[in-house]
């Protein structure tokens, strides 16, 4: 089985464009162009120096010595979170920017949740000098100030979105709207594996970048290119799929998926997308989603604001649904220990989205000789006050 | 042949009319129908309440987050209308997103339409590839017409494709814009609508969005069969109720 996705956009049974016909040019633009434009020499040549020069790439492989010898196997932590920007977002809105600038755009849209992934494109639009507009839930602009103020700072407009929960989908509502009203000089910066054909396939291989480095990397410290496995948090997926991409068809490496549980998966304040959810259609992608019986979406809940997304990308349902990937979901507590855990044991402080996966060695056990890649996509600076709060420090 | 059909086979400027099922209360539905058709309204769109209407502006998603808080459901929509062709005989199309129709079922969904009375179905997010792919047997089994839309950034190559695939009428949005957009309507769209009048298509055309008033629905329809008038309605269903349903399509029809 091949899992990346087939010429028609899907993923398995999950993905398409399903799209009011207003998006349609607009997709189908993109859809025409982006494996050309991304497979220009000019193109890869100013997005790796980018990478390398303002991105900070490659990011270490690190091997957590004292993390390994408490869980008895060999750990790596590819440290995305010592990206610019602090996490992994930033590989995507670099691609996605010059992706805009080659099809003529000159005005940027992006919906944001917790706001990483609005700072990472509000500081390529201030790079590349064009006006950005992030929309972002009511209710996230106030739980998430600071991000808010950084991407001011960085010229950006945020405009809250004021419809439905006022949340990350809401976010994403407002941004395809914007889309819709805005046809012509207007390039939308999704930020995860979701969304209509192309965007799950041309964020994944933006990603594509964390895992092509972790085959050097891990050749050089041990000899060979493959984990034994791969893991990774999940939220829509952009990590993670970067995380997996080069592995997606090597059965030899085995693909852990992390999902949010909340407060527990049948607490009813959860986002494990792949216990929860049932087919649908979400952003203009057909996947898992969490609904009710009636088909309307409904809200999820996970202390990280990151993983607070009531779908997951297609690539990550056909992976669940194959039975290819493994899924396990960790709840607020178990991610906020394991989160602390790093800081004590390695001197890491991460996101809180990226603690979900590192909480998985408490109950997943794995051999001593197997080599197991963490995917740390982010940085904990920004979850500082949820630290604080959790644990009363 | 199907009642849209009959319908556009005259020469009158045809008037619709879009509501949110469940709004403003969840009982109004078959009230609000008997109105429309007895002030003279020549087709109905019933909005299936969605709680993610991308297409939409600010007036219709709060009628839809109203009518799903006031619980109408597709199953309940569908129960409303069980007796609608007892009283009601204008064309009816049902009009809605792609998800709470999956989660339905789509034949089971085509098959109640078809059983209530219903004559067609617009379904936004619904490409017209997978449509064709996928749906488009079911939906001709139970006689139900898929209404597609057009929008100015549409190609002519992709304008023809969907004439093809149409069977009653094309949708034709007036503007770049979600529903209930204060955009202008100017020259620019006159152009547009003598431009896609003029390419002979099979299927008639009727605007959407942005239709307001007597002057839009004049204005909207010069080149066209009709207009449909969506977010102005709703506007007026939240401040005067049914009541002011007769006097509202009065004035879109006044000269």
């Amino acid at each position: 089985m091949n899992y990346n996705v087939n010429e028609k956009g899907y993923y398995g049974e999950f993905g398409g464009a399903y799209i009011p016909e207003m998006l349609y040019p607009n997709v189908e633009e993109l859809r025409q162009n982006y494996l050309k434009i991304m497979g220009e020499d000019s193109f890869q040549k100013e997005f790796r120096q980018l990478l390398k020069d303002y991105v900070g790439r490659p990011t270490p492989l690190y091997f957590a010595k004292r993390f390994s010898e408490k869980y008895n196997t060999k750990v790596y932590l590819k440290r995305e979170d010592l990206c610019h920007t602090g996490a992994h977002k930033v590989n995507n809105t670099i691609g996605q920017i010059l992706m805009a600038k080659r099809l003529g755009k000159t005005r940027i849209i992006a919906e944001s949740g917790a706001g990483q992934h609005g700072v990472a494109t509000a500081t390529v639009c201030a790079l590349m000098g064009l006006e950005c507009i992030v929309f972002m839930g009511e209710i996230d602009i106030k739980r998430q100030a600071p991000n808010v103020a950084r991407m001011k700072m960085l010229g950006a407009k945020v405009v809250p979105a004021t419809s439905g929960s006022k949340t990350l989908k809401d976010a994403t509502n407002e941004a395809i709207r914007d889309w819709i009203n805005n046809p012509v000089d207007t390039h939308y910066i999704i930020g995860s594996v979701v969304g209509p054909h192309p965007y799950p396939d041309m964020v994944a291989r933006f990603q594509s970048v964390i895992s092509e480095e972790i085959k050097t990397q891990l050749k050089e410290k041990e000899g060979r290119e493959n984990p034994d496995f791969v893991v990774a948090c999940v939220g829509g997926g952009s990590n993670a799929a970067g995380a997996f991409y080069h592995y997606l068809n090597n059965p030899e490496v085995g693909i852990i998926a992390v999902e949010a549980a909340g407060k527990g998966i049948n607490s009813g304040e959860s986002a494990a997308t792949s216990a929860l959810g049932k087919v649908g259609i979400i952003h203009g992608s057909k996947t898992l989603l969490m609904q009710t019986a009636d088909g309307q979406i409904t809200e999820p809940y996970s202390i990280s604001a990151g993983l607070d997304y009531p779908g997951v990308g297609p690539m990550h349902a056909h992976l669940f649904a194959s039975g290819r990937g493994e899924f396990i979901s960790i709840t607020d507590n178990e991610a906020m220990e394991a989160g602390l855990q790093l800081c004590k044991l390695e001197g890491i402080i991460p996101a809180i989205e990226s603690s979900h996966a590192l909480a998985i060695f408490e109950n997943r056990k794995f051999k001593k000789e197997d080599v197991v890649v963490v995917n740390l996509s982010g940085r904990g600076d920004k979850d500082l006050d949820a630290y604080i709060k959790h644990f009363d420090l | 042949m199907n009642r849209i059909q009959n319908k556009l086979l005259g020469n009158k400027k045809l008037l619709s009319i879009y509501f949110t099922a469940g709004f403003p209360k969840v009982d109004d539905t078959v009230e609000i129908l008997q109105q429309l058709e007895k002030n003279g309204v020549d087709m109905v769109e019933i909005g299936l309440p969605f709680s993610d209407p991308l297409a939409d502006g600010p007036t219709i998603q709060a009628s839809s987050q109203t009518a799903l808080k006031n619980g109408m459901t597709t199953q309940l929509l569908f129960q409303q209308l069980k007796d609608i062709r007892k009283t009601v005989s204008i064309p009816l199309i049902l009009m809605g997103y792609f998800n709470p129709v999956l989660q339905f079922g789509v034949e089971n969904f085509c098959q109640k339409c078809a059983e209530v009375g219903l004559d067609g179905v617009i379904l936004p997010d619904l490409p017209l590839a997978e449509y064709e792919e996928h749906y488009a047997e079911i939906f001709k089994k139970y006689g139900l017409l898929n209404i597609f839309l057009i929008t100015p950034q549409t190609s002519e190559e992709r304008i023809k494709r969907i004439d093809t695939a149409s069977d009653g009428f094309i949708y034709l949005v007036s503007s770049a814009s979600v529903t209930g957009s204060s955009k202008k309507f100017g020259e620019e769209q006159t152009r547009y609508f003598q431009k896609v009048a003029s390419l002979s298509l099979a299927n008639k055309l009727i605007v959407g969005f942005g239709i307001n008033n007597a002057k839009t629905f004049r204005q909207a329809t010069k080149d066209t069969s009709g207009a449909i008038i969506g977010s102005a309605f709703i506007k007026e269903l939240s401040e005067n109720g049914i009541g002011g349903i007769a006097a509202f399509i009065k004035s879109i029809r006044e000269v």
